[in-house]
């Protein structure tokens, strides 16, 4: 028809997406923090008090007490007080009202929470709303559930609290780390003085707010902020019972040293470089989501981040050109926007190591690749990247670098990805990406990892347990088994 | 295909918040490629000529507003389409090769192709025979669809691949990846007659195997998700997922449509509020 525009007349529409900001006045930050003990907020003994800022904008948060050795000393006697006198005594029945109490307090109040989890630690606004509050709130509900039933769940023994336990937790997931330490230790009856890592400790002290507006008994739960020099002081307490540590290698290797020749039980949650290993007939673009996810999930701040790619060498081209054409479409900025999907890197000291091993890559001779994405002018970011040519030697092939960095290699037979992926001193996770169920299951038999998923990453449940193999450490969190960690068996 | 991976991607694709110029921008050009259907027994050159009218002038108290795509019918139909439609942007979509069901010979449906493209019709969209494709018959398929391609010239040919009765999602990729080979201009999901019609998972299915094989051939090819996308808040969810996956060499009419008809008047009435602030009644936009 002659009066019909041609069929190609249009002009593409170039879609940016509106700025789409979670409003924050729904949390309110006090300008000064001090520490949870006794069921009270109180001023440090130590006097200090050390700044907390957001890392999207480098702006002031709040000021936080730093707890030292005589503050410990108030906490953990107080812990040990409230084991002795009631949380020890009471019956399990009655511990799950307070768990069940506190993980509906969490639901009620996930949005405020959430919003200050992503100001006070960088990471995108829908994965604080959508995984890490979800999962905080879950954790209570579940290890509520086990709080009467511990007789049952193994049967024959009688299983009795530790005591005290001392919990030092990190800052890629503040609230979550803290729901997996503090939920299965007061449903088993122990009581418990945690320490929030030193850049991310609002939504500790608001989940104290929580716990003492919840009832619960003063002393059960202490939240003693401060950095490493807090973090000894409460692992090397001579009333402690328990130690239970997520962190880096270098310090897990330090407490277990430390602790060694006491009757201190410990369980740690270290390090990972994780192997994600594709497959030729993987199902190529849910796959290359997979990745995605397992490597800028938090902005590669997770332990078990996918950070190795292997791929079967005969589609290693076609997958790494998908995997840079998605990479472009990831949205990096402001956390608080609702469409961000990277956000910022937890500290100015999380950005140098970062970058120094990123420096070394290059010089290692990998190649790199970045999306073109405009950063914030202020905050601390980092693109996306990719190496490819990398060889199992280099060094960003084998140290954790916690950043939203993906090392590429490539296989050609299943026995040579098993032998790469089982080649590091880690074994906390790894992935798989097959068509074929069977080879799923040959592979989950010989990878040495924690935890092995497959055709999916990064899934976490309350009931499942999660821990690693090696340098990644001991001790099982989630699931029946995260309450072994909690309990005296009898066996001494 | 991962059919957990497909939803899983769906549904963080879903959780995009869009608002003001780009929610606005999103309705000017969903409304632009809206493919507004009648297949109804009962269509007659009347609600042709009356859904004609609305097709050109979707908002008559809003010049603003483009034109949508085209209109799309029946076969009997087509000539009062044009006629209605002469002089303007709106085109001619006929359905053909016995539509809803594709179950005739093959013959017959290139004649029919043949009669719709030389009474006018700007595009044709055709069914598969899924009954061959269920049954392994994909040779039949792939060689429908060429004949009927052929038929049409150069007319655009809309395949579609009923995908409510393919179900897995490796056989949606499959017809797809069949239907761009044999010569589809686009591939669409539904008839409408059928549920589940256009569903989320499905059209990125689709969406990827469009994008698979442009890098393989360098050919382009459109996709139309139709029946069952009734809100404004649906229809962006599409073009996200449009946008995130091939782009923007994709986001214009030219390369996606939309095949609906309640569709409109939720669009019209979502650009009203954005305008006015105000949600108007649903008296104040015609009935097509």
């Amino acid at each position: 028809m002659a009066t019909k525009l041609p069929a190609t007349s249009h002009e593409p529409l170039l879609w940016d997406y509106a700025t789409s900001k979670e409003s924050t006045d729904i949390v309110e930050i006090d300008s000064k923090y001090g520490l949870f003990i006794d069921g009270k907020f109180r001023a440090p003994k130590s006097r200090k008090y050390f700044p907390t800022i957001n890392p999207a904008n480098e702006e002031h948060l709040a000021d936080v007490a730093e707890a030292g050795p005589r503050d410990i000393d108030l906490a953990v006697s107080a812990a040990r007080r409230a084991y002795t006198d009631v949380w020890g005594p009471m019956s399990g029945a009655e511990r799950a009202k307070y768990l069940f109490r506190i993980a509906r307090m969490v639901q009620e109040r996930s949005r405020e929470l959430a919003v200050l989890e992503t100001l006070d630690g960088g990471k995108p606004i829908k994965e604080a709303r959508d995984v890490d509050l979800p999962l905080v709130a879950g954790h209570f509900f579940y290890y509520a559930g086990w709080a009467d039933k511990l007789e049952y769940a193994f049967p024959g023994v009688s299983p009795k609290p530790l005591g005290v336990a001392g919990q030092v937790i990190p800052w890629n997931f503040p609230l979550m780390m803290l729901a997996w330490k503090v939920a299965p230790a007061l449903a088993t009856g122990n009581t418990v003085v945690l320490k929030p890592a030193e850049t991310t400790s609002l939504t500790a002290l608001m989940f104290a707010q929580i716990a003492s507006e919840a009832g619960l008994p003063p002393g059960v739960l202490n939240i003693v902020t401060g950095a490493g020099r807090t973090g000894a002081a409460i692992v090397g307490h001579d009333d402690v019972d328990k130690i239970a540590f997520t962190g880096s290698t270098a310090v897990g290797k330090m407490i277990q040293s430390q602790l060694a020749g006491t009757s201190k039980r410990l369980t740690l949650e270290l390090g990972g470089k994780a192997a994600h290993v594709v497959f030729e007939d993987a199902p190529l673009d849910q796959a290359i989501e997979g990745v995605i996810n397992g490597i800028f999930f938090n902005q590669g701040h997770v332990c078990c981040a996918g950070s190795r790619l292997l791929v079967q060498e005969n589609i290693h081209d076609r997958f790494v050109d998908k995997l840079k054409r998605r990479l472009a479409t990831l949205r990096v900025g402001d956390p608080l926007d609702k469409n961000t999907d990277v956000g910022a890197i937890n500290s100015r000291a999380q950005l140098e190591r970062i970058t120094e091993l990123v420096e070394v890559g290059l010089s290692e001779g990998a190649e790199m690749f970045q999306p073109d994405c405009v950063l914030p002018d202020r905050g601390f970011y980092f693109r996306p990247t990719l190496f490819t040519n990398v060889a199992q030697s280099h060094r960003i092939a084998q140290e954790e670098i916690f950043g939203p960095v993906l090392s590429i290699l490539s296989f050609r037979t299943p026995d040579e990805a098993v032998e790469k992926a089982n080649n590091t001193p880690y074994g906390l996770s790894a992935g798989v990406w097959t068509s074929k169920g069977s080879r799923i299951l040959w592979m989950a038999d010989r990878l040495k990892a924690g935890v092995v998923w497959a055709n999916t990453y990064n899934k976490f449940d309350p009931t499942s347990p999660f821990g690693g193999y090696k340098e990644s450490g001991f001790g099982r969190e989630g699931g029946r088994h995260g309450l072994l960690a909690y309990m005296d068996w009898g066996e001494g | 295909m991962d059919e957990v991976g497909v939803l899983e991607r769906v549904a963080a694709l879903s959780t995009r918040s869009i608002k003001r110029e780009s929610k606005r921008a999103a309705l000017d050009l969903i409304v632009a490629m809206i493919d507004l259907t009648t297949l109804e027994g009962k269509d007659t050159a009347g609600k042709i000529a009356q859904m004609s009218a609305k097709a050109i002038r979707p908002d008559p108290l809003d010049s603003s507003v483009p034109s949508v795509a085209a209109v799309c019918i029946y076969p009997n139909m087509v000539k009062y389409a044009v006629q209605a439609t002469e002089g303007t942007d709106v085109r001619v979509v006929s359905v053909a090769t016995y539509f809803p069901s594709g179950l005739a010979d093959i013959d017959l449906k290139v004649e029919e192709a043949r009669r719709v493209v030389a009474e006018g019709a700007d595009e044709v969209d055709m069914v598969i025979d899924r009954g061959a494709f269920l049954s392994g018959d994909y040779f039949k398929v792939f060689d429908e669809i060429r004949r009927v391609k052929e038929a049409c010239g150069d007319v655009h040919l809309k395949v579609i691949l009923e995908t409510g009765e393919l179900a897995t999602l490796d056989d949606v990729r499959r017809a797809s990846m069949l239907a761009m080979g044999a010569g589809a201009d686009f591939i669409k999901t539904s008839t409408g007659k059928i549920q589940p019609a256009a569903t989320l998972p499905v059209a990125l299915v689709m969406l990827e195997a469009i994008r698979d094989f442009h890098d393989a051939t360098g050919v382009m090819v459109g996709m139309k998700p139709a029946g069952g996308i009734r809100t404004s808040k649906d229809a962006i969810k599409y073009l996200v997922v449009l946008n995130e996956t091939l782009g923007e060499r994709w986001m214009t009419p030219d390369w996606f449509r939309f095949g609906a008809s309640t569709l409109l008047n939720d669009v019209l009435m979502q650009i009203r509020w954005l305008e006015t602030g105000r949600y108007a009644s649903p008296d104040y936009f015609t009935q097509g």
